[in-house]
């Protein structure tokens, strides 16, 4: 029994919040590096575009709200999605309308578009800030818990309680659709297969008759798409505030590059990767090997490896082991 | 003169805005828009060395402030006896430990051929010094930590006069970097811009959470000042006698003793807070003048031209014989302990060291949009960026507030759109920096003061 127990512990507090933190950040990651393979720059906005579309999304909830409309258990951001996305792709558009297309024209070194990022995130935060404030917002609502820790107690008898959000369900279950939607674009239509080879070899895809107009455009569409989407689960999952989206440029970052820059596949595992070295790190396994060993050689300490002040510190740590080691990361992107 | 009649005309503008505010608003304000100018200006011009001289990307300008901060505290809190007493010893062997593991790694990584048996060795020696470590600091740091937690819970510092810092803390940004660029110069532009930024965020990380060593989140506040204290100055006769001076004028219309009194007193209030932003100021353009004369300096000498050389074409350079690793490197450390300096002048002028302040808004990505918006590669561009973007930061909120009256002035006063923005009005300096950042990068992409290349 003691077995079970432990391992429910470690489900509990190590792997459902890690798979819905993870999926947060993959859906980022891959829209990350989606930019870089395709309009190879490091995309700095990518924080703040998501809390802009969260922004929308949370609009569109309170409007619904007002309206009466809900989805029962479920909670009503998921109708606003959509709108929320309609208006970020709207704003990406015409961000490279006005900014990002005239440097691609002229060839700018990537660093150029790198810096003209960082203004767009200036500018993005503002709006944002400006619209909805820099204060901390709940918009979940619906059932909050799929499985309670005490119900689970009852139901099986254990010691130790499993709690399942129905938010962290929402995440995984969003993700994986938006996930296979996005591999089955990439690899099996003709827009997508002629974005990796735009990806691959810009120069010999425009020979091919690529037009490059429409590889940047829908690289765009889905950028907002998926930064929206990943914006409100963890928005749902935690709470908005723009300046923690702001923060998770950071770990985003990170697991577009430990997964391999501009491979969108790599990406996604980078963001389990981050998130679950992150927490593993941090936890304290007292709990655990009091269950599994015998009483007579108790931990007395908390067995923690670093305490969660360490929390970011940890994914950068990896991200830095990774660029010495295996610069192109985990799973072969670019080479640097 | 004429070639440089811009740079002039930039700087008397720049200089007569703040004596405007001085005018407008008040001296104090001015003064204070100055000293944060000056050291905003230390700041770009270090990462203007990596960036306008090198071409080298660093985000990690916070980090390096940070540690600059840390080194004022270090260097000018007096140390607490009681925790060295308890555990101090143990900490210094922590110390010789790492050094340990540092060196036993570097004999295993220089001795011994590539394989398997080598990682694992490696590997070996980092988890037996870190399980060491922990043993050794864990209960040390613990017993730091309890001594006497409302005031002092970490070890101290030297006790020496704070200026010192300034070298100290150039030393510490300078080892960071360096090993920092041992670890990531080799990346591309890109990518060096995100490890830096990310490895910032670990160095903040570790001060704000070493509680032993900074006080972390709990600021160390009340370091001692290079310049007098105002409550001192009030008290001085030379001050008062000084300040009545000044205001001869305004004195002689009161008539009424008591009044007039009353009114000396308000103005030496007055005065004292603006003669010591004067003394800070003052300091502070020393370091500045300093610096922009050693970097003109070697911008316009054979280093410096090589520099470029390395800058403009890489596999040049390289094939006329250049060490670009090593000079990448060492422009890196250059940099970046400038950077460091600027951080402990920033710690000496408020006086107090704020870990959780440290954010890569304020500190990184502000400091970029100061060294693109001065002109790249030249380091009158880089302090006049560290002026104008600090004054407009600043300034943002009265312009704003002043820009938003003047739309909405159709609309009631107790419009809802129109209170909704003047209620975010501190957000506008985002937006204006944003705006700034890309109308400079559009159309006046080297900056307003462009690099000049002198010809020989």
């Amino acid at each position: 029994m003691d077995y079970v127990n432990a391992i429910v512990l470690l489900l509990n507090y190590i792997f459902v919040p890690a798979l819905s933190y993870g999926s947060q950040l993959a859906l980022g990651a891959i829209f990350v590096s989606l930019i870089y393979g395709i309009l190879r720059f490091a995309y700095f906005t990518a924080g703040d575009l998501m809390s802009f579309g969260t922004m929308f999304t949370i609009l569109f909830t309170w409007y619904f709200q007002s309206l009466g409309i809900s989805l029962g258990v479920f909670p009503t951001a998921l109708i606003a999605i959509p709108f929320g996305i309609i208006v970020t792709i709207f704003y990406v558009l015409v961000k490279d309308k006005l900014v990002f297309s005239y440097y691609r024209f002229k060839k700018s070194p990537p660093v150029m578009l790198a810096m003209v990022s960082i203004g767009t995130m200036f500018v993005t935060q503002a709006i944002v800030r400006i619209i909805i404030g820099p204060f901390d917002r709940r918009f979940f609502d619906g059932e909050k818990f799929i499985l309670k820790a005490n119900e689970f107690k009852e139901m099986t008898g254990l010691n130790e309680g499993l709690t399942i959000k129905s938010t962290q369900v929402i995440t995984l279950f969003v993700t994986i659709i938006v996930v296979s939607i996005l591999f089955w674009f990439l690899n099996k239509t003709k827009t997508g297969k002629s974005m990796r080879a735009y990806s691959d070899n810009e120069d010999l895809a425009l020979l091919s008759g690529i037009d490059p107009k429409k590889v940047v455009m829908i690289t765009w569409i889905i950028a907002a798409i998926l930064a929206t989407i990943g914006g409100t689960l963890y928005g749902l999952d935690k709470s908005f505030k723009p300046f923690t989206y702001f923060n998770n440029m950071l770990p985003i970052f990170a697991a577009a590059i430990v997964g391999g820059i501009g491979n969108p596949f790599g990406a996604f595992l980078g963001g389990y990767v981050i998130a679950f070295s992150e927490i593993l790190v941090t936890y304290a396994y007292r709990k655990f090997f009091i269950y599994l060993l015998p009483e007579s050689i108790e931990p007395d300490s908390l067995l923690q490896l670093l305490s969660t002040d360490y929390k970011f510190a940890v994914s950068f740590s990896i991200l830095v082991v990774v660029l010495l080691f295996r610069p192109s990361g985990i799973f072969k992107g670019k080479v640097l | 003169m004429r070639q440089n009649l811009d740079v002039i005309i930039a700087y008397i503008i720049m200089l007569g805005l703040i004596i405007l505010v001085g005018f407008f608003q008040s001296w104090s304000i001015a003064l204070s828009i100055l000293c944060f100018c000056l050291i905003s200006a230390v700041m770009t011009m270090g990462a203007n060395i990596q960036w306008g001289y090198a071409g080298l990307i660093n985000f990690g300008i916070m980090g390096y402030t940070a540690l600059g901060g840390l080194a004022a505290v270090l260097v000018s809190v007096p140390p607490v006896k009681e925790a060295w007493q308890v555990g101090g010893l143990n900490m210094i062997f922590s110390v010789i430990l790492i050094a340990l593991m540092v060196f036993s790694i570097r004999f295993i990584v220089k001795n011994y051929k590539k394989s398997k048996k080598r990682n694992y060795g490696i590997a070996l020696v980092i988890i037996v010094g870190l399980i060491l470590l922990r043993l050794i600091s864990g209960p040390a740091i613990e017993s730091i930590e309890a001594v006497n937690p409302a005031t002092t819970g970490f070890l101290g510092g030297m006790g020496l006069p704070i200026l010192f810092s300034w070298i100290v803390g150039a030393f510490f940004a300078g080892a960071l970097a360096y090993i920092i660029g041992k670890i990531a110069l080799g990346l591309r532009a890109d990518y060096l811009a995100i490890a830096t930024l990310l490895i910032s965020e670990i160095v903040i990380a570790v001060i704000k959470h070493e509680d032993w060593l900074s006080r972390g989140v709990k600021n160390v506040i009340g370091l001692k000042r290079p310049v007098p204290y105002e409550i001192d100055l009030q008290a001085k006769e030379w001050f008062i006698n000084l300040v009545a001076k000044f205001n001869q004028g305004t004195l002689s219309l009161i008539t009424d003793s008591l009044e007039k009194e009353q009114m000396l007193k308000q103005l030496v209030i007055e005065g004292s807070t603006v003669f010591v932003k004067l003394c800070f100021a003052g300091l502070f353009s020393i370091v500045v003048i300093i610096l922009l004369i050693i970097t003109q300096k070697a911008l316009y000498s054979p280093w410096g031209r090589m520099m470029r050389a390395i800058r403009d074409n890489e596999e040049a350079a390289n094939a006329m014989g250049k060490n670009v690793v090593k000079q990448h490197l060492l422009i890196f450390v250059l940099g970046s302990a400038i950077v460091g300096i600027a951080g402990a002048m920033m710690v000496t002028y408020d006086g107090l060291f704020t870990p959780g302040s440290y954010r890569p808004m304020r500190y990184t990505f502000l400091i970029w949009v100061m060294v693109i918006v001065g002109g790249s590669g030249n380091n009158f561009g880089a302090v006049l960026g560290g002026f104008a973007v600090w004054f407009l930061w600043i300034e943002a909120a009265p312009i704003a507030l002043f820009l938003i009256n003047f739309f909405t002035s159709g609309l009631a006063e107790n419009n809802e759109f129109k209170l909704h923005l003047i209620e975010s009005i501190p957000y506008f300096r985002f937006l204006m920096m944003g705006i700034g950042l890309l109308l400079i990068m559009r159309y006046r992409p080297k900056g307003i003061l462009p690099e000049k290349i002198k010809h020989v």
